[in-house]
């Protein structure tokens, strides 16, 4: 009998860590090739991006103020991916969030302290888009409707009731005055909107910029990203809060357990006595709600009133699934996933300025991300397998 | 009198514009069926769409010749349908996810070639509508009152993707290499041990899958709307995907599946015309719901292919 190596390099853990790095490698070379081809200069391009998002204050803020939607969805899709369902809902489910935050906000207008209101706004949100996904939940638990269909007739759905409701009963009425009749809501209360960093720095007595403190570099921008006037606001820690509420809810709660075993093996689930479709209605309703979060975030950090329903989820439903893949569908993997995926989505709008290349780039490139960190996936796959069977042979010799 | 004349020519409209709306769901669904029989759901028809009616736009509209530019649509769905063989079959990836990586190359490939090579919304002239009309004579098919105005006047796209049902059903059920795309979608493991290649069977049919979707996708921007506009399938290629489940896997069922869907289309387009009392968003947002509706009703949900989304491995079980 052999004795068994006690110490190797873990060559395959770093492999695994490594492939989401080699996908974006991979899909920007590809990237590149496609830009070439269209006669632009892809260095040209790919430098005008990283230094649109992440060396400058305004470009940094951006990154982070795209960042916390990203986060709110790919928390949800991580729930959702690791309870076995596909949520490919995230954006009719962020458009039922903003819209439903949106009627609260309106209905409660200024009556009652911020901090409540606001509360009020984000829970009804989220419970919408809670509804949201768990509807598609539901027909998969009850009816055995593929989610993944029904989730994207329910996008369908939300973005026409939006525009239903914005040019009917929500529309503002200083659109309909002016008879420009825009489809849009009127602004919410300024008492509903979400502090910005800097507001939180003046409270705390930071009020001199940098130029005045003789701040230089990129010091000086990383001190006005949180002091200076910027967009960001205080969406992205409650992003965060909620992804290491996540990662303790799916690793250290008896649901989160249930749930990421029903995801896992849902017959065997079953026999330990797991009921299965409350499980998977859970999962996509959870999925849902962080979606309805990142609406209703959206809407109270920055918009401050609802518009036409694609263009405030602006994509975010499709891009958190990248950004979930990319942190390995974990809750805190997916906090530096989202901001280098925020970061792309600034840098492809300030490459479109600086090079004239067209912003939707970044689409094509998130879309090759995509495929190339499920289609690496097998490594990883057949590494788990390998050492399922290398462990049974050492039961079975031990046993021999 | 008059009244029910209206009426006939209204009727008449919705199913004129029921079969021409048919059209792009029949080429991307009947070619998502071949995939889908084999065990392979290909989400990122939506993503080849776009690229078949960019590509074969920008062909139309370079060359002016319309049968290079459905060639081209072709040749580049088949290509992007040959890349999701690949990913699904050769490396197992998660068939659900990889469709959405490829839809979204797709929404951002055609956007980003539109904006590099056309910049504004441009025109051609696509296939000509064939009104059946005699040769020198002075009738035309079209003439024919009520069925004429129906069934002709459309364009050789319209037709072919009406054609291709029929021979879909034929290939599926009466020819071997129809029985080797059944057998590998019901069972690979036993498809393999009588001697069939059950890789290259799947990459045939998701690859051919592509061609269609790309045909799909130039029957909208050479045919149909001869106009390209980014994201201008907005959705169809996802109810291509769902016209497949409720035809229960089978060409006939996903005709009638098409036509339900672009009928009930055509009638909402028309009560926008016709300015009925029921909000346009509303009107829009029925079929999606229609959608959900059909796929909750569970009947022959057992024909569905056993193998549908599960990778195949040698010497598994």
């Amino acid at each position: 009998m052999q004795k068994r190596r006690t110490f190797s390099f873990p060559i395959g853990k770093v492999i695994d860590l490594s492939l989401p790095l080699v996908a974006v490698i991979g899909a920007l070379l590809i990237g590149a090739l496609i830009l070439f081809l269209l006669h632009k200069n892809p260095i040209e391009a790919y430098t005008a991006m990283f230094a649109g998002a992440f060396t400058t204050k305004n470009g940094l803020a951006d990154t982070l103020v795209k960042a916390t939607p990203l986060l709110f969805v790919g928390l949800g899709i991580a729930i959702a991916f690791r309870g076995g369902v596909i949520n490919i809902g995230a954006e009719g489910q962020l458009i039922a969030g903003a819209l439903f935050t949106t009627w609260v906000g309106l209905t409660i207008g200024d009556s009652m302290p911020g901090w409540l209101g606001i509360t009020l706004c984000i829970a009804g949100g989220t419970l919408m888009g809670g509804i949201w996904g768990a509807i598609p939940g539901y027909l998969k638990a009850k009816l055995n409707v593929n989610e993944i269909l029904s989730t994207v007739m329910m996008n369908q759905i939300a973005i026409q009731i939006g525009f239903y409701l914005l040019r009917g009963p929500m529309i503002d009425p200083a659109e309909v005055a002016a008879g420009t009749n825009i489809p849009h809501s009127a602004r919410l209360a300024k008492s509903l909107d979400l502090p910005r960093f800097t507001d939180i720095a003046k409270a705390l007595g930071f009020t001199q910029s940098a130029k005045k403190l003789g701040m230089e570099g990129f010091g000086a921008q990383l001190y006005g990203l949180f002091v200076e006037p910027t967009r960001l606001h205080i969406g992205l820690l409650i992003a965060i809060v909620m992804a290491i509420l996540v990662y303790i809810f799916l690793w250290r709660t008896t649901i989160g357990y249930r749930i990421r075993a029903v995801g896992l093996n849902p017959a065997a689930s079953r026999y330990a006595g797991i009921n299965v479709s409350r499980y998977v209605m859970l999962s996509m309703g959870l999925s849902g709600a962080f979606a309805g979060m990142a609406g209703s975030i959206e809407i109270l950090g920055l918009h401050h009133r609802m518009f036409e329903p694609l263009s405030v989820s602006a994509g975010y439903g499709f891009s958190g699934i990248v950004a979930a893949l990319f942190g390995k569908l974990h809750p805190l993997g997916a906090i530096p996933s989202s901001i280098l995926f925020g970061g792309l989505l600034v840098g492809g709008d300030k490459m479109q300025r600086a090079v004239q290349i067209p912003q939707v780039m970044v689409t094509a490139v998130l879309g090759l991300v995509v495929l190339f960190v499920v289609g690496t996936d097998i490594w990883s796959r057949r590494r788990a397998n390998q050492r399922i069977a290398d462990s049974t042979e050492t039961e079975a010799e031990a046993v021999a | 009198m008059n009244e029910n004349l209206t009426v006939v020519a209204i009727l008449v409209g919705i199913l004129h514009s029921g079969i021409r709306l048919a059209t792009p769901y029949l080429y991307a669904a009947i070619g998502e069926t071949f995939a889908q029989r084999s065990g392979v759901l290909n989400l990122g028809v939506e993503g080849i769409m776009l690229m078949g009616a960019y590509a074969g736009f920008y062909v139309v509209f370079q060359t002016g010749n319309l049968v290079l530019g459905v060639l081209a649509a072709a040749a580049v769905g088949g290509v992007l349908g040959l890349a999701m063989a690949f990913i699904s079959i050769t490396l197992q990836a998660e068939q659900g996810i990889s469709g959405i990586g490829l839809f979204m190359f797709g929404l951002g490939a055609s956007s980003l070639l539109f904006k590099t090579t056309l910049g504004t919304v441009e025109g051609v002239s696509g296939f000509p509508e064939l009104n059946g009309c005699l040769p020198g004579g002075n009738f035309c098919m079209s003439d024919i009152p009520v069925v004429g105005p129906i069934f002709f006047g459309h364009s050789v796209m319209v037709y072919g993707a009406f054609l291709l049902v029929p021979v879909a059903w034929w290939v599926i059920n009466k020819t071997t290499w129809g029985l080797s795309i059944r057998s590998v979608g019901q069972n690979p493991q036993a498809a393999d041990t009588l001697g069939i290649n059950v890789a290259r069977v799947r990459y045939m049919t998701v690859t051919l899958g592509g061609v269609l979707a790309g045909i799909a996708g130039a029957s909208l921007s050479i045919s149909l709307l001869n106009i390209f506009q980014e994201n201008m399938t907005n959705g169809m290629g996802f109810i291509a995907v769902a016209l497949v489940y409720f035809g229960s896997w089978t060409p006939f069922g996903v005709l009638a599946g098409a036509l339900l869907f672009s009928l009930i289309n055509a009638l909402q387009l028309w009560v926008q015309v016709l300015g009925l009392n029921i909000p346009s968003d509303v009107a829009v947002m029925l079929p999606y719901l229609l959608t959900i509706i059909v796929l909750a009703v569970p009947f022959k949900r057992s024909l569905q292919p056993a193998a549908l989304t599960k990778p195949f491995e040698r010497g598994e079980n």
